[in-house]
């Protein structure tokens, strides 16, 4: 468990990145932190491992406030993905996976089979291992960052935008590889995304963030989907227009779904999965997956 | 021609006794650059200082110098080490803008997410930021090595034994073809060294050059073209 006291961050420049920031985010879930820029989401995450500093409050981590807790040997006990994968170019893919266990003093061997069994957990062909991370694809790229993150088998892995810059269907193949992912470990992840159909999707607790850090409203996806604090969040998420604003219209006998823009949406069905969601693009299977929580 | 065929145990002696000038102000440029580089870039009050003063060495006439150094280093006029510490000196003022400019070229995504999975600064520095600065570090050596291989023949003057030695006795006994030769060899010597140099970042740095697949958004290491970013703050050679 994850622990913000009344945490607040004011920048040397003065800028006032969170304010007064108080949240539990409970073990072996999803926290996804969502907001538009200037919104604090990803210093928040950051201090999680001691990137940032708070100038206020405290943070704890299964009750230990991680201020007294050594910045180094603490980053490597947390997993950490970010946007652009953030590998090391001139270190092939099983050594990139391998880094923090090295660092930790891991035998060099044991390190190395580790890692490759770590490619097979996300979902690359271990072929792939001794490439450089320039010679693979942004997917594959994302997910060796994945695998770096799994390394030290840690309890938690924080995720700051880690699909913001591969294009839509590796995004939603990544998205769905991180359900299955999270099905199989059960991390306490905290994740970080400005696209709220991503936050919905991937997150068991959702916290829509305004300016300056301070919470609009936390829940889970259908919480606030059927109880916008206020306006901000329902305009955020898109409750009152669009794919999210369905109306039935009765057709043929059967009910069908229409979006406030007069797009049909699908058909009221009894509810009962048919099957395993396949990774649909787009955000219809994002709403979906959201709902069904 | 037959003054070469005739004297090709003297050229080869020249030859080696330059490569042995030669080695000792590349290494040690590059050592000593390396310290002064690395304070540059982490202190940014001091960059300016530093980076113009260490620049400045270049501008030292090397005549000059030989006649000041053994004086404050206590050598002879005619040791050796004089053309070595002159050398490693020009070699240094090049260095120092190349290491800092090097270190500075390390994408700042990839040292934020090392520090982010628990990179202490020391391991840091010599297991990320400096192979990354690898290869701009590559261009500038070898623009110091071709330098100081050409800057060496003027030990001649000065009485140290070089292939600069050639052109001077040439020149004085009217031998033009060994004044050729002079010329040629620290050519030749040159391109060896940069070679050499190049090969050894090939074997060193195998990243920095990959094969890409088609349509794989990578990014470039910093290749031959960070060079001239590199160097051109630098004086030309006198």
């Amino acid at each position: 468990m994850i622990e913000f006291r009344s945490v607040s961050k004011q920048f040397p420049d003065g800028t006032l990145a969170v304010d007064d920031f108080s949240l539990v985010l409970p073990s072996h879930k999803t926290t996804v932190l969502v907001g538009s820029s200037g919104s604090g989401k990803t210093t928040l995450l950051r201090m999680i491992n001691r990137m940032v500093d708070p100038t206020g409050g405290a943070i704890e981590i299964d009750g230990v406030d991680i201020a007294g807790l050594e910045p180094v040997k603490l980053r490597r006990s947390i997993g950490y993905v970010m946007q652009n994968s953030g590998l090391l170019p001139h270190r092939t893919v099983v050594d990139n996976v391998a880094t923090v266990p090295l660092l930790r003093g891991v035998p060099k061997k044991q390190a190395r089979t580790d890692a490759l069994a770590l490619l097979d957990t996300v979902g690359l062909e271990r072929t792939l291992a001794d490439r450089y991370p320039s010679q693979l694809s942004g997917g594959q790229q994302q997910r060796v960052g994945v695998a770096r993150g799994l390394a030290v088998n840690p309890n938690i892995l924080l995720m700051d935008e880690p699909f913001g810059a591969v294009d839509p269907i590796v995004r939603a193949e990544l998205q769905q590889e991180l359900i299955r992912l999270q099905r199989e470990l059960g991390k306490t992840v905290v994740f970080v995304t400005h696209d709220v159909e991503e936050a919905f999707l991937l997150g068991d607790q959702v916290v829509i963030l305004r300016q300056g850090g301070r919470i609009a409203q936390v829940g889970s996806p259908a919480e606030i989907l059927a109880n916008p604090a206020d306006d901000f969040v329902a305009s955020f998420v898109g409750a009152d227009r669009g794919r999210r604003a369905l109306h039935l219209e009765s057709h043929g006998g059967r009910d069908i779904l229409v979006d406030s823009d007069g797009r049909l949406a699908g058909v009221l069905t009894d509810g009962s999965r048919q099957s395993e969601a396949a990774p649909v693009p787009g955000s219809g299977a994002a709403a979906q997956g959201g709902d069904s929580r | 021609m037959t003054w070469i065929w005739a004297n090709l145990d003297v050229i080869w002696d020249r030859t080696l006794d330059h490569l042995l000038l030669s080695v000792p102000p590349i290494i040690l440029s590059f050592l000593i650059a390396l310290p002064i580089g690395w304070l540059a870039r982490r202190f940014r009050l001091g960059r300016g200082f530093i980076l113009i003063s260490v620049g400045l060495l270049y501008a030292i006439p090397s005549l000059p110098l030989f006649v000041v150094l053994p004086a404050i280093v206590g050598t002879s006029g005619r040791d050796p080490l004089n053309l070595v510490i002159a050398l490693t000196i020009y070699g240094v003022a090049l260095m120092v803008r190349v290491v800092a400019d090097g270190l500075a070229s390390v994408d700042a995504d990839v040292r934020l997410s090392a520090t982010a999975v628990g990179f202490s600064g020391r391991v840091l520095f010599w297991q990320v930021q400096l192979p990354l600065a690898g290869p701009v570090l590559l261009a500038g050596l070898r623009v110091v090595a071709v330098s100081t291989v050409s800057l060496a023949t003027v030990g001649a003057v000065i009485g140290v034994q070089s292939l600069g030695s050639l052109f001077t006795d040439g020149f004085q006994r009217g031998i033009e073809a060994e004044i050729v030769a002079g010329i040629v060899c620290t050519v030749l010597l040159a391109l060896a060294f940069d070679g050499a140099l190049v090969a050894l970042g090939r074997l060193l740095m195998p990243w920095s050059r990959p094969a890409r697949p088609s349509g794989s958004p990578a990014r470039a290491a910093p290749g031959p073209e960070a060079l001239d970013a590199a160097v051109l703050g630098v004086e030309a050679p006198k």
